[in-house]
């Protein structure tokens, strides 16, 4: 008996994500951007969400077609402007989307202290800037921190390479990014892969996401918009 | 003559401690990866999970699951290691990496850094990596041309541009000078076809040049 289920369709895999969740969705532009999930959860509706993810989606497809539905009230992220980034844009301008913007760094320790239980912590990124505006600093022998607190997912929607039957998960080159820290930090960690294999295929030394965190996986072959 | 972007570019690749693991920020500052030389052993950290990031990838060969900060398609080198976030930025913050190379909208005598946002106010604001660069690495260098494109001088008493980070640039390169900032001050190290006088006429900050002794 493992935690993992495996599902046998993108749909299944979120249908119960809930209209008002944080969702916790991978990839750092386009590596790595679950873009099937994705597309599953335009299908199933949910709305009113907060998406976490680096950026705000690139070009018309994935994220960027999740706001252009009009599904996200607020996205946390590190980077929205991009060269392609002509949805979030628009949303933004028009007053349609709250935007958190939050360094990079902060960003993933967030959702790392979220995953492991930390309440919060002190970190010298931003400060003196406008992005530690209105946060608790203080001085720890000598140097100034900030307060930053964890961002706990309802759901995350990883891309990750091959699972095996157990839910271990591997990763394929820089599309690993957020995928790990992820895995950690949502109480429903959904899972698309491209590979399943049998259990005792994967080099336990070279496993990173081990099985306990992962809930769903579900195969989606080769992408159309990346490898897998 | 004043330097070239390549110039520059070289300049910084030279300055480089051989052996370092250095940090190349998004635009001008790649272009030093074009001049290390392989021997000096330089690994190059890209910020989405990478240490011995190679070149650009050859039209063709792209692959959609390897890119760098700027989402191009890179390569890998032999003994490259990929890492998830968390870690890649832990790199940054805890101080581990020797240099990062940066732009800049401003930087102060006192070395603060302005290079994300200009304040506009229809402006999306951006920020990505380059406060955890800028607080982090080891050393920051920034690359940027010395003058705006009014001709306001971008090396300033106090800049006015909203914060990246305070008191973290190490060396400034531009296309007439190298500056290193100190605790005593700037320090003008060298000139590219100007003079110490003529920038001390031209710049509102205090210089100091390297040859005067301190």
């Amino acid at each position: 008996m493992t935690r993992a289920v495996f599902v046998d369709d993108v749909d299944e895999a979120v249908a119960d994500v809930a209209d008002g969740s944080t969702v916790l969705i991978g990839g750092f532009g386009p590596a790595g951007m679950p873009y099937e999930l994705i597309d599953a959860l335009i299908r199933q509706g949910a709305s009113d969400l907060t998406v976490v993810n680096n950026n705000a989606g690139n070009a018309d497809t994935g994220l960027a077609h999740l706001l252009a539905k009009g599904r996200v009230r607020k996205v946390i992220c590190s980077f929205p402007r991009q060269k392609d980034s002509w949805v979030f844009d628009g949303l933004y301008r028009d007053g349609k989307l709250e935007l958190e913007l939050v360094p990079q760094g902060n960003l993933a320790e967030r959702m790392r202290a979220a995953g492991a239980g930390i309440g919060a912590f002190f970190c010298p990124t931003s400060v003196g800037t406008p992005l530690a505006k209105g946060k608790e600093t203080r001085e720890i022998e000598g140097r100034t921190y900030v307060l930053e607190y964890p961002i706990h997912g309802d759901v995350a929607l990883i891309k990750a390479h091959r699972s095996d039957r157990m839910g271990n998960l591997v990763y394929r080159k820089t599309a690993r990014n957020f995928g790990p820290v992820m895995a950690t930090a949502a109480a429903t960690v959904v899972v698309q892969v491209g590979e399943v294999v049998e259990i005792g295929e994967l080099d336990p030394e070279a496993v990173v996401t081990p099985s306990i965190y992962v809930d769903r996986v579900v195969r989606v072959g080769d992408s159309v918009r990346g490898t897998t | 003559m004043t330097l070239s972007k390549e110039e520059m570019a070289q300049l910084v690749a030279r300055d480089i401690e051989p052996g370092s693991f250095v940090n190349l920020g998004i635009g001008q500052p790649t272009m030093v990866a074009d001049h290390l030389t392989s021997g000096a052993g330089v690994v190059l950290h890209t910020e989405n999970g990478m240490l011995n990031m190679g070149p650009a990838a050859k039209p063709g060969e792209e692959d959609l699951d390897l890119t760098n900060a700027g989402k191009e398609p890179v390569t890998e080198l032999p003994g490259a290691a990929y890492f998830h976030h968390a870690d890649s930025f832990a790199m940054m913050r805890g101080g581990h990496l020797d240099v990062c190379v940066l732009g800049a909208f401003q930087v102060s005598a006192a070395g603060d850094l302005a290079n994300w946002h200009t304040g506009a106010e229809d402006a999306i604001p951006a920020v990505g990596g380059a406060m955890d660069l800028a607080t982090g690495a080891r050393s920051v260098f920034v690359m940027m041309g010395l003058f705006a494109k009014d001709g306001s001088p971008k090396l300033v008493p106090e800049c006015t541009y909203p914060l990246t980070g305070i008191g973290c640039v190490d060396r400034v390169y531009t296309e007439h000078a190298v500056f290193e900032i100190t605790a005593e001050g700037v320090v003008v190290r060298e000139t590219f076809g100007t003079t110490y006088d003529e920038l001390t006429e031209r710049l509102d900050v205090p210089l100091r040049a390297k040859s005067s002794g301190w």
